[in-house]
Order: structure tokens, then C-alpha cells, then sequence
């Protein structure tokens, strides 16, 4: 019995936040340590509900002890543990390189904002109602508004205004598919919606096909789906570099909710939509790929570049998950794990390179202060990214490809292969202006401080990637029971004791 | 009534739709605040459209209309008015940076 556990997540970062607010204002140093400690409790207590996740199975946790579905439940289950301790993992090694390179300091609020990110990020990943699932996006979003403009500047806050924009529609979108699916069924509780869909009256078959896109298209703005992916090159290349980092989950938070709510609630074998999300998912994410392949290779800046890299790596998760069989959803689980620590690593890279020249354009210019070890460590994020031996991305790219089935193998199999060969392409482009052309000049690099954590930072997540790599086994085989539970809820909806069992 | 409802939800997202694809943050801001309206108004009525019943236990009442969406709504509102001000606020901080509230980058921002 996890009990009482299951919803420290969300309370921990929400004490914590408040009281950085309001106490810790105006110490920076406290503040540092105080978020940093709870960031690192965060993980544990993730950590120890993963533990109890895998042994006790699902577990629901009654918000105010009201029976489902007429109460708010909190659920927790493999799959939701695994991305708390993801998400708490990225945040403690992200925010050491917010101290580290003292991105902390250019504004105020810094980490209570942070902490109320993490928040909504463990909220919407643990919450088990629909409704409640909303207002943990908002929760992550009004936070995550703040962390973008934080430090100021006038592309930075104009970018931001796109990006506030752009999530308020899909938020009103959200709205408006709950408020039909609540129509047609009257409920909001997502296991009480899993066991009613089955037996909908023909008439309304229509209307949850139409809640069931307008919720699709939320998540897949989220997610960077083509062609809901507008707002993000922008947003990422001009928020902070630890900002961007920390929003390479975020996308994850879209990818989650898509394997949570088309797995439970909407699955392939339900009579009123078939596999009507599973073809749309699938078409979205192979044009992912294709934009996402060619803006690498046409990106201008180091930030786009990255951006649109993290585009691809989405393209590649969500040609896994519209597969919606157990041992794609595992090859996507892995793959997911993989792209998030590859991507923030890059974020950080690139936000490394940027302080020290200055300008996001890749074009020839002096040498850097630690050349050698950005270049080192660019290097390896960037054929993890790409999905080369000898690193997890190829394995991730592997294990999708190996549990591809059906008509679409070939063009799937070319969609992933064409499009890493751009992602390399792109970065071996970016690599060799960035750091081989810059020899030809012969003037000493501009000094800078060296920021050993900051490269320690960089290193944990690459060292991440390197501990995917050397535990795939058993990672593939927890990620593989996890998948089948997703792919069989029986256990998680009867967890939500629906009825008063 | 379910008419005067319904054009009126489609009539506000419409006008809405028309104005957030305008170049300004101003209109695109009142543009939001018109899909949220047609949203709020979406909601009410997902628990079916009645006159003159209670939401809430009352000895003398026949029968209830739904509270449920009246809760959904009353949380959507607070959440699109608190948005709605951060968007504000994030716009008028554009606006004073770059001198100009046009909603598009420009070459240099777009790199």
C-alpha cells in the first residue's frame, strides 16, 4: 500500500514553491538549496513509488476519501510512476545547470516557478480524471509561461506571447472535447469513461469521435505534432537553455496522455471509433518526421536546429505509439526515456555554445573558451539524438522498427531511417561550422568561467544515456510488463473501486 | 432556446477564430477571451439545456438540473481569466521591449 505517498508529488512541489515565493524571495542562496533538496526528495519519493508500482500494481489514491467517479482520483500505475521519476530526474540535473551557469539569477522566481512546473508536470501524469487532467496542463503551463520570459528580452517575450497563444486555444479545445464527452456520457473519471464507452448508444458514436480528435489535437500541440508543431522552434530557441531543457518533458506530458487516454478510454477495439486515432496519429507523426528531417537540415541557428531535432525524435515516438500494440508501446516507453535526457542534453550544449559566441547563427567565427569539451560532449549527444551506435537512441530507433507490423512497414521503416539520416546530416553540418571552422582563425578564444557544474549537469544526462544503454535489458523488460498493462486496464480501472467495491 | 444557445456559441467562436488570426496581440487577445466565452457557454450546456431548476438539494424542488458542469464551468472561467491576464501582461511586455504589439517573429527572433 502506497497510500498516502501517491499524491506527494504534487503537494511536495506545491509547499515548496509557495514557500520560495514568499519567504525565500530575496535569498537567492537558500532558495538554491531549498528547491535543489526538494527537487532531489521529489526523485526519490518517485523512485520509491516505482518500487511500489511494480510490486503492488495500480493503486488509486481518493482525493477527500470521495468515492470515484463522483471524487477526483489519483491513480498510480507503472507507467505513471516511471514518468514522475523522469520527469524528477531531468528537473534535479536541469536545475544544477540553472545554478551552475546562474541562468537562476537573471530574473526573479526562478524556482518557485520551477517547482510549480514540477507540480503540474507529476499532477498530470498521476492524476486519473480527465477534467483534473486539464487543470494540471494549466497548472504546468501558467508555470511554464513564467520560466519561458524569465531573464526578459524582446524576442523572448514575443516568442512567448505566440506560445501563451497557441496554448490557450488548445486549452479551450480541451475544454470543449471534455465538456462532450461529459454530454454523452456524464462522467469525467477516466476508468468510469473506459468501462461506459463499450456500451454508448449508436447515436452518439459521432459525438466521441469528435471529442476523441479535439482531445487528440490538444495533446498532439503538445506533443509537436505536424501540423500543430509551430509554436515550438520558436519558443524553444528563445527560452532560457535550461528552460528549453526542462520542456523537452513537457512534450512527453502530450505523448503520455495520448498512451494513457488511447490505450484506456478510446482504444483500437472500441465499436463507436475503431482505429480512426490510431491512422491519424500515424499519418500526423510521419509528416513529423519529414518536417522535422528537413528543418534540422535547413535550420539557420543552433536553437532551431535542436528545436526541430526534438521534432523528429517526437515523429519517432508517435510512429510507435499509433502502432498501439504492447511491444511498440514498450519500443516507444524506451524511446521516450531515451529522446528526453538526448534532447535536454542538447538544450544545455546549445545553450553552452550560445554564451560563449554570442549568437545563435551557424556560420564560421573564433574559437570558444572549453572548445574542446563542448565539442566532446556535442558529439555524443548528438549521435544519441540521431540514433547512431553506440548509444540508446539506436536502440530506442531499433526496437520501434523491430515491432513494426502491418501495411504501413515500409514506409514507416524508410519515414524513420530518411529521417535520422537527415538528423545526422544536419548536426554533422552544425558540428563541424561550429567547432572545426572556427580553427582557421587564429584568435585566442574570449576567456570565460569555467561552470564545472554546469558540464557536470551535461554529463549526468548523458551518463543517463549511457546507463539506458548498458541496462536496456532489463528497462526493455519493466517497460514490456508496463506496456501490457496499459494494453490490458482491467487492473487500473478496477482499481479505481467504480461502484463502491 | 437550444437555438439562441447554440448560434450563440457558434456566432462568439467564429468571431473569435476571425480575430486571433489577426497580426496584433490586442485582437488576438479579445479573440481568446471570445472562444473562452463560447467555451464557458459549451459547457453549461453539456448538461443539457433547462429553465428554472435548482442545481443543488431543495425540499420543494420537482427536479434538477445538472451541477456538475455549473462546478467544470466555474473552474474553467477562473483558469481563462487568469491566462487571459498573464497573456496580457506577457503582451504588454512585448510591447514596451519591441515598441510595436505585432504577434509575428521577425528574421532575426525567428533564428
Amino acid at each position: 500500500m502506497m497510500s498516502h505517498w501517491i499524491i506527494a508529488p504534487v503537494v511536495l512541489p506545491a509547499i515548496v514553491g509557495a514557500f520560495t515565493l514568499l519567504v525565500l524571495r530575496n535569498t537567492l542562496g537558500s532558495a538554491r538549496a531549498i528547491s535543489t533538496a526538494a527537487t532531489a526528495t521529489l526523485l526519490a519519493i518517485a523512485l520509491y513509488l516505482m518500487w511500489g508500482a511494480s510490486h503492488e500494481g495500480p493503486e488509486a489514491y481518493f482525493l477527500g476519501n470521495w468515492p470515484a467517479p463522483f471524487g477526483i482520483v489519483l491513480v498510480l500505475d507503472r507507467l505513471s510512476a516511471l514518468m514522475v521519476a523522469l520527469a524528477a530526474f531531468l528537473a534535479l540535473v536541469v536545475q544544477l545547470y540553472a545554478i551552475g551557469t546562474g541562468w537562476d539569477a537573471k530574473g526573479r522566481h526562478f524556482h518557485a516557478l520551477w517547482q510549480f512546473q514540477l507540480m503540474g508536470i507529476c499532477g498530470a501524469f498521476l492524476t486519473g480524471d480527465a477534467f483534473n487532467l486539464f487543470v494540471f496542463f494549466e497548472v504546468l503551463l501558467i508555470a511554464s509561461y513564467g520560466l519561458m520570459i524569465h531573464g526578459g528580452g524582446r524576442d523572448r517575450l514575443k516568442a512567448g506571447v505566440q506560445y501563451v497563444a497557441y496554448n490557450l486555444v488548445g486549452s479551450t479545445l480541451f475544454l470543449l472535447g471534455l465538456a462532450t464527452i461529459y454530454s454523452v456520457t456524464g462522467t469525467l473519471n477516466m476508468a468510469d469513461l473506459a468501462a461506459k464507452l463499450p456500451s454508448l448508444p449508436q447515436g452518439d458514436a459521432a459525438l466521441i469521435r469528435v471529442a476523441g480528435v479535439m482531445l487528440l489535437m490538444v495533446f498532439a500541440i503538445k506533443g509537436a505534432l505536424v501540423p500543430l508543431h509551430t509554436w515550438l522552434p520558436a519558443t524553444y530557441a528563445q527560452a532560457p537553455g535550461p528552460v528549453s531543457a526542462l520542456f523537452a518533458v513537457m512534450t512527453k506530458v502530450g505523448a503520455y496522455a495520448v498512451i494513457r487516454l488511447y490505450t484506456l478510454v478510446f482504444p483500437a477495439d472500441l465499436p463507436a471509433t475503431g482505429p480512426l486515432f490510431a491512422d491519424l496519429i500515424l499519418a500526423a507523426a510521419l509528416l513529423t518526421l519529414a518536417v522535422g528531417g528537413l528543418g534540422v537540415l535547413g535550420a539557420r541557428g543552433l536553437g532551431r536546429l535542436v528545436a526541430f531535432a526534438a521534432i523528429t525524435s517526437m515523429g519517432t515516438l508517435f510512429v510507435a505509439v499509433a502502432q498501439f500494440t504492447p511491444e511498440a508501446t514498450a519500443a516507444a516507453l524506451y524511446y521516450a526515456l531515451h529522446s528526453t535526457l538526448a534532447a535536454a542534453a542538447l538544450f544545455l550544449l546549445a545553450d553552452l555554445v550560445l554564451a560563449r559566441r554570442g549568437q545563435w547563427r551557424l556560420a564560421a567565427a573564433p574559437r570558444i573558451a572549453q572548445q574542446g569539451l563542448i565539442a566532446s560532449l556535442f558529439m555524443a549527444a548528438a549521435i544519441a539524438a540521431a540514433g547512431m551506435p553506440p548509444l540508446s537512441g539506436f536502440l530506442g530507433k531499433l526496437l520501434i522498427l523491430d515491432a513494426t507490423r502491418g501495411p504501413w512497414l515500409a514506409v514507416i521503416w524508410s519515414g524513420i531511417l530518411i529521417s535520422s539520416f537527415l538528423v545526422i546530416l544536419g548536426f554533422a553540418k552544425a558540428g563541424a561550422v561550429l567547432f572545426w571552422k572556427s580553427h582557421a582563425d587564429a584568435t585566442p578564444p574570449a576567456p570565460h568561467a569555467p561552470q564545472p557544474l554546469a558540464f557536470v549537469a551535461v554529463g549526468a544526462l548523458l551518463a543517463g544515456l549511457v546507463g539506458l544503454t548498458l541496462a536496456a535489458g532489463p528497462v526493455t523488460a519493466w517497460l514490456s510488463t508496463t506496456a501490457a498493462e496499459l494494453h490490458d486496464p482491467a487492473a487500473y480501472i478496477a482499481a479505481n473501486k467504480l461502484g463502491g467495491q | 432556446m437550444e437555438l439562441l444557445v447554440a448560434s450563440s456559441v457558434g456566432l462568439m467562436t467564429a468571431v473569435g477564430v476571425y480575430l486571433i488570426l489577426r497580426l496584433r496581440s490586442f485582437p488576438v487577445i479579445v479573440g481568446l477571451t471570445m472562444i473562452s466565452y463560447a467555451c464557458n457557454v459549451f459547457i453549461f450546456a453539456s448538461g443539457r439545456v433547462v429553465a428554472g431548476l435548482p442545481p443543488i438539494l431543495s425540499k420543494d424542488a420537482a427536479a434538477y438540473t445538472d451541477p456538475m458542469p455549473q462546478a467544470l464551468v466555474l473552474t474553467a472561467i477562473v483558469i481563462s481569466f487568469g491566462m487571459t491576464a498573464v497573456l496580457v501582461m506577457m503582451a504588454l511586455g512585448a510591447f514596451f521591449e519591441a515598441g510595436d504589439d505585432r504577434v509575428d517573429l521577425d528574421e532575426e527572433g525567428a533564428e
